[in-house]
């Protein structure tokens, strides 16, 4: 027994490990502040929209549909890392609604002509005060909300498609149910 | 060259540890009210560069966060209630000097406890008698009684 102590050790370290590696294959990083809005109401929130012809998006538009709340910024590089892949999202009957996050709208509008709107409505928080309720601590960053307004998920960092496919849909589908 | 350098790291070490990040712009006309806002700068932990408080951090959001400080402090906010303010949206983390809860127990607790089982370890250790050591034969006693410059021919 005395013998196998050190493989013993060994085998439980790098069980440790694999185990830390596996959580941030699914998004978990270590780094990550675990939000405390998690299970809490969305803040109450009124963002007017980047089309100035579309009305805005408030808190109470969240109730009765899932809805993936992503702030970004045309300024923010990783947001280009992660934008490619929003077209995932579609198509599984969740809303996705783009938060411009501190950010001059001309040059969101530009952002998004260039790459692509994947977006059902795209808001904007131009002073990131609605980004410091939702307890937001940089961009990109995605929240998604239940039916009731509740949010239930933070994903901190770009959305990878691994992520995107074993964390997040997985998600919505328990949500729309 | 030497003493260039010399004097370039003595120039460092007086230098202030960390200089403030508050702008002009963000300062409130009230000092009394400033004086508190910095206060609390200095107790909020900036959740983008996590090392630093606001008070010391350049980053955007510290310096939406020193502007939030003042907003509350002006609308008529405690220092509590305005530390509270962020608390409520960023959690326990935002505190340089976060409380002792459930999520922090483990990290007061463990010096402590890694204290205890070295000394646990150590008392186990300094208990257990070593192996007697083995009877010396007959032989060996022989050699060991025989005079110094006898015994340094050799057995």
């Amino acid at each position: 027994m005395k013998r196998f102590l050190p493989l013993i050790i060994f085998l439980a370290l790098a069980g440790i490990f694999y185990w830390r590696i596996v959580l941030i294959d699914r998004g978990d990083m270590p780094s990550d502040i675990p939000s405390v809005m998690i299970g809490k109401p969305a803040p109450v929130f009124d963002l007017p929209n980047l089309d100035k012809g579309r009305k805005p998006f408030t808190a109470a538009d969240l109730k009765g549909r899932v809805t993936l709340l992503g702030f970004f910024a045309s300024w923010c590089v990783d947001c280009g890392i992660e934008h490619p892949y929003l077209s995932l999202l579609k198509g599984h009957g969740a809303a996705l609604v783009g938060v411009d996050y501190e950010d001059k709208s001309a040059a969101a509008r530009a952002w998004l002509e260039k790459h692509g709107n994947p977006y059902d409505a795209v808001v904007t928080d131009a002073r990131g005060r609605t980004g410091i309720d939702f307890g937001l601590y940089g961009v990109p960053e995605t929240y998604i909300i239940d039916r009731q307004g509740i949010i239930r998920y933070k994903q901190t960092g770009p959305m990878t498609p691994d992520v995107i496919r074993k964390t997040i849909l997985p998600l919505v589908a328990r949500l729309e149910k | 060259m030497k003493r260039f350098f010399f004097m370039l790291a003595l120039a460092l070490c007086l230098a202030p540890a960390a200089a403030r990040a508050v702008l002009p712009d963000e300062m409130l006309a009230d000092h009394a009210l400033e004086k508190r806002a910095e206060a609390l700068d200095a107790q909020l932990r900036c959740p983008v560069c996590q090392g630093e408080s606001i008070a010391d951090s350049n980053a955007d959001l510290a310096h939406d966060l020193r502007l939030l400080v003042r907003q509350r402090l002006l609308k008529g906010d405690t220092d509590a209630q305005a530390v509270q303010y962020i608390v409520a949206r960023y959690g326990n983390f935002v505190l340089m000097d976060p409380p002792l809860d459930r999520d922090t127990a483990l990290l007061w607790a463990g010096p402590a406890i890694i204290l205890l089982a070295a000394a646990l370890a150590g008392w186990n250790f300094l208990r257990s008698n070593p192996a007697p050591a083995p009877e010396l034969s007959a032989e060996e006693k022989d050699f060991l009684s025989r005079p110094d410059d006898e015994r340094a021919k050799g057995p």
